[in-house]
C-alpha cells in the first residue's frame, strides 16, 4: 500500500465522522491560528516601533540638554545650554569624520492661519540639513536654503497634515500663512510619514532656526542638536566622536556631562529585543493551545481505534502487518492534524487582515512553516500511542471484538 | 507432492498452572491440494482454536504445522501476517467486511497489502466479484448488501488472491437457507476448480458438501470419515 492511498484512506475514515474530526480538528486549527496570528502580531508591533523610530531619521542621534539622571540634582554643577556653535564644531570633519552632519532645533508651539482656517502645530527652526538628518523629503515645491536661515527669511516647509488642514484644497506652495502673527511663506510640503507611536509625525512646520528665534522664541538655549552619523556601522563611533567634542566644549567628563545623547540605533535594538521577547511569550501561549489540540487528536484516535478494532482484527487477518496498521492510523491522525492546520492558516489570514490598536499583523513566513511542521509533528506524536496499541492488537482478540 | 495443511501432533494450551485448559490436545491432520475438509464439533471441542491456528491467527503450543511446507510455528507475528495473506483466504462466519468501504475496495484489500499495482488490482477485483455473481453490486458498501451478498464478497475477498487455502469459519451461520445455498454452491464450484478448502461447521448439512469430514472432541480428532 502506497503513502498516496494511505492518505485517500486517511482522509476516508476522517470524512467517515465528520462531527468528530471536525472537532478534533478545530483544537489544531485554534492551536495554529493562535500562533501564526499572535506571532503576527508581534511582528507588526516591532515593524509599528521600527517604522515610527527610523521615520525619525536615518541613523539618527539626539543631543538634549540636561544632565542625565540623579545627577541633576547636584546643584554644584552649573547646566550649559546646548548652543549654535555646539552645533558648527559638531560639523567638523577634523574632530568627529563619523558625523556627517549636525543641525540644532528650537521648537515653538504654533497657531497658523490661512484665510479662514487654523491650525495648531510644532514649529521647527533648524538648518537645511535637518532636511536629509530627519528623513523629511519634500513632495512638492522646495527646501530652504542656507541663504534663507542667515537671513532670517520668513519661509517654511510644511507637513501633509498642515497642508490638508490649512490649505485643503489649494496648493500650498507660495501662499503665505500667518504663525502666531508671523507671515510665513510655504516653499514646500513634506512626504506623508504617517502616524506612528510617537504621534503624527506629519503634523509639523520646519523654518530657518534665525527665523524661529527672531520672530517667536527669542534666543534661549536650543531644544536639541539633530545629528547623523555616516551610516549605521559608524553610529557607535559617530557617538563617541560627539561626546568628546561636547564634553571639550563644556568642560565636562562622563561623570558631570550637562547633555543628554539619545541613539536611534540602541533604541531600535532596545525595543525589538523587549518586542522580541513579547512575540516569543505570546507564542508560547499559543504553542500551548496547540499542545492541547494535539492531545484532543491522542484522545479521539484512541476512541477510533476501540471502535475499529474488529476491523483492524479483519485487515490483519487477511495480511496486514503491523506496519500496514501503524501506518495507516498515524496517516490518519496526521491527516486530521493537517486539515486543522490549514483552516487553522486560512483562520489566521483573514484574522489578520483586522487591523488592532493601530497595528496592523504582519504574517511571518516562517511561522506559517513552523506551524505546519509542528502540526504533522503533533499527528505523529499525538497519533503514535494510538497507531501503536492497534498495530500491536492480537488479530484473533481483536476479530472477537464486538 | 507436499501437502497443503500437515499438522502433526498439534497442542495448544491455554492459561498456566491450576486453570491450564488443553484446547486442541495432539491433533494431526493432512490436507492435500483440491481436498475439501469440513471440521465439525461441539462448542468447546476445540475447532475455533484449530480455525486459528491453521489460519496462522494463533500458534500451537506444541507441535508442528507446515502450511505449503512453511513451517508456522517458527514465524513471528509479522511473517504470519505475510503467510495469511499470500496463503489463506478467510471466509467468516459475520462476514467481516470492512466497514464504510465499497465491495471493490474490499476485494482489492488483500491485493493491495500484497502490493499489487493499483489498475490490475481493480481488474482482479472485478473478476473475482463477477466469479461470484455480484458484477452490478461492486460500489455498494456492506450495509447497502444483503448477509448473502456480502458472504459473496467475502468470498470474492477471500479468492481474489489466489490463496493455497480457503479456510471458511461457519460461513452458513448467519445466513437464511436461500443464502446458504447459494454459499455452499459457490464453494462446490470453487472445490470443482480445485481449491483446497477447509470448512468449520456444526451443521451436519453443510457438511455433507465436504469430501471428507473430521469431528473434534474434548480437543481431539473423534472421527475422521470420507463422504460419498
Amino acid at each position: 500500500m502506497n503513502l498516496l492511498e494511505s492518505f485517500r484512506s486517511g482522509l476516508q475514515a476522517i470524512l467517515a465522522n465528520r462531527l468528530r474530526s471536525g472537532l478534533t480538528m478545530l483544537g489544531i486549527m485554534i492551536g495554529v491560528a493562535a500562533v501564526i496570528v499572535l506571532v503576527a502580531f508581534g511582528q507588526g508591533a516591532s515593524n509599528a516601533v521600527t517604522g515610527s523610530i527610523e521615520g525619525l531619521g536615518t541613523n539618527l542621534i539626539t543631543v538634549f540638554p540636561g544632565a542625565a539622571g540623579g545627577s541633576q540634582s547636584d546643584a554644584s554643577l552649573a547646566v550649559k545650554d546646548l548652543t549654535v556653535d555646539d552645533a558648527v564644531a559638531l560639523n567638523d570633519q577634523v574632530l568627529s569624520p563619523d558625523i556627517s552632519a549636525a543641525a540644532p532645533t528650537k521648537r515653538a508651539r504654533v497657531t497658523c492661519t490661512f484665510g479662514a482656517l487654523s491650525h495648531s502645530t510644532a514649529m521647527v527652526g533648524s538648518w537645511p540639513a535637518y532636511f536629509e538628518i530627519s528623513n523629511s523629503a519634500v513632495s512638492e515645491g522646495g527646501y530652504f536654503t542656507n541663504a534663507d536661515e542667515v537671513d532670517g527669511r520668513r519661509v517654511a516647509v510644511i507637513g501633509k497634515t498642515v497642508a490638508d488642514d490649512l490649505f485643503t484644497d489649494t496648493d500650498p506652495i507660495g501662499k503665505e500663512m500667518i504663525c502666531d502673527g508671523v507671515p510665513f511663506t510655504v516653499l514646500g510640503v513634506l512626504v506623508e510619514k504617517g502616524a506612528s507611536g510617537f504621534g503624527d509625525q506629519d503634523d509639523t512646520i520646519i523654518a530657518p532656526l534665525t527665523t524661529v528665534r527672531n520672530h517667536l522664541t527669542g534666543n534661549g538655549s536650543l531644544d536639541t542638536i539633530a545629528v547623523q552619523a555616516s551610516s549605521s556601522q559608524t553610529q557607535a563611533q559617530a557617538q563617541v566622536q560627539l561626546s568628546s567634542v561636547l564634553d571639550d566644549r563644556h568642560g565636562v567628563d562622563v561623570e558631570t556631562r550637562d547633555y543628554q545623547i539619545f541613539n536611534q540605533a540602541s533604541l531600535l535594538a532596545t525595543v525589538n529585543q523587549a518586542v522580541g521577547i513579547f512575540t516569543a511569550l505570546l507564542g508560547a501561549v499559543a504553542g500551548i493551545s496547540l499542545l492541547v489540540g494535539g492531545i484532543g487528536i491522542t484522545n479521539i484516535m484512541l476512541v477510533s481505534v476501540t471502535e475499529r478494532t474488529r476491523e483492524i482484527g479483519i485487515r490483519k487477518a487477511i495480511g496486514a502487518s503491523r506496519r500496514v496498521i501503524l501506518l495507516q492510523f498515524l496517516i490518519e491522525s496526521t491527516v486530521l492534524s493537517l486539515i486543522g492546520a490549514f483552516f487553522g492558516l486560512v483562520l489566521a489570514f483573514l484574522v489578520t487582515r483586522v487591523e488592532v490598536a493601530g497595528i496592523q499583523p504582519t504574517i511571518v513566513p516562517a511561522s506559517v512553516l513552523g506551524a505546519f511542521a509542528i502540526s504533522v509533528g503533533i499527528g505523529l506524536f499525538f497519533g503514535s500511542y494510538p497507531a501503536n496499541r492497534a498495530a500491536s492488537l492480537r488479530p484473533i482478540e481483536a476479530l472477537r471484538h464486538e | 507432492m507436499i501437502p497443503v495443511l500437515d499438522l502433526v501432533d498439534i497442542t495448544k494450551v491455554y492459561g498456566d498452572g491450576d486453570s491450564i485448559v488443553r484446547a486442541l490436545d495432539g491433533v494431526s491432520l493432512t490436507v492435500n491440494t483440491g481436498d475439501y475438509l469440513a471440521i465439525m464439533g461441539a462448542s468447546g471441542s476445540g475447532k475455533s482454536t484449530l480455525m486459528n491456528i491453521i489460519g496462522a491467527l494463533d500458534v500451537a503450543t506444541a507441535g508442528q504445522y507446515h502450511l505449503d511446507g512453511i513451517d508456522i510455528n517458527t514465524l513471528d507475528e509479522d511473517a504470519l501476517s505475510i503467510v495469511r495473506n499470500r496463503k489463506i483466504g478467510f471466509i467468516f462466519q459475520s462476514f467481516n467486511l470492512i466497514p464504510r468501504t465499497t465491495a471493490l475496495a474490499n476485494v482489492e484489500l488483500p491485493l493491495s497489502y500484497r502490493g499489487v499495482k493499483r489498475g490490475e488490482r481493480r481488474e482482479r477485483a472485478k473478476e473475482a466479484l463477477a466469479a461470484v455473481g455480484l458484477s452490478d453490486r461492486m460500489h455498494h458498501r456492506p450495509n447497502e448488501l444483503s448477509g448473502g451478498q456480502q458472504q459473496r464478497v467475502a468470498v470474492a475477498r477471500a479468492l481474489v488472491a489466489q490463496p493455497s487455502l480457503l479456510l471458511a469459519d461457519e460461513p452458513t451461520g448467519n445466513l437464511d437457507s436461500r443464502a446458504t445455498a447459494d454459499v455452499l454452491k459457490l464453494l462446490d464450484e470453487m472445490h470443482d476448480q480445485g481449491r483446497t478448502i477447509v470448512m468449520i461447521t456444526h451443521e451436519t448439512e453443510v457438511a455433507q458438501h465436504a469430501d471428507r469430514v473430521i469431528v473434534l472432541m474434548d480437543g481431539r480428532i473423534s472421527e475422521d470419515r470420507l463422504n460419498r
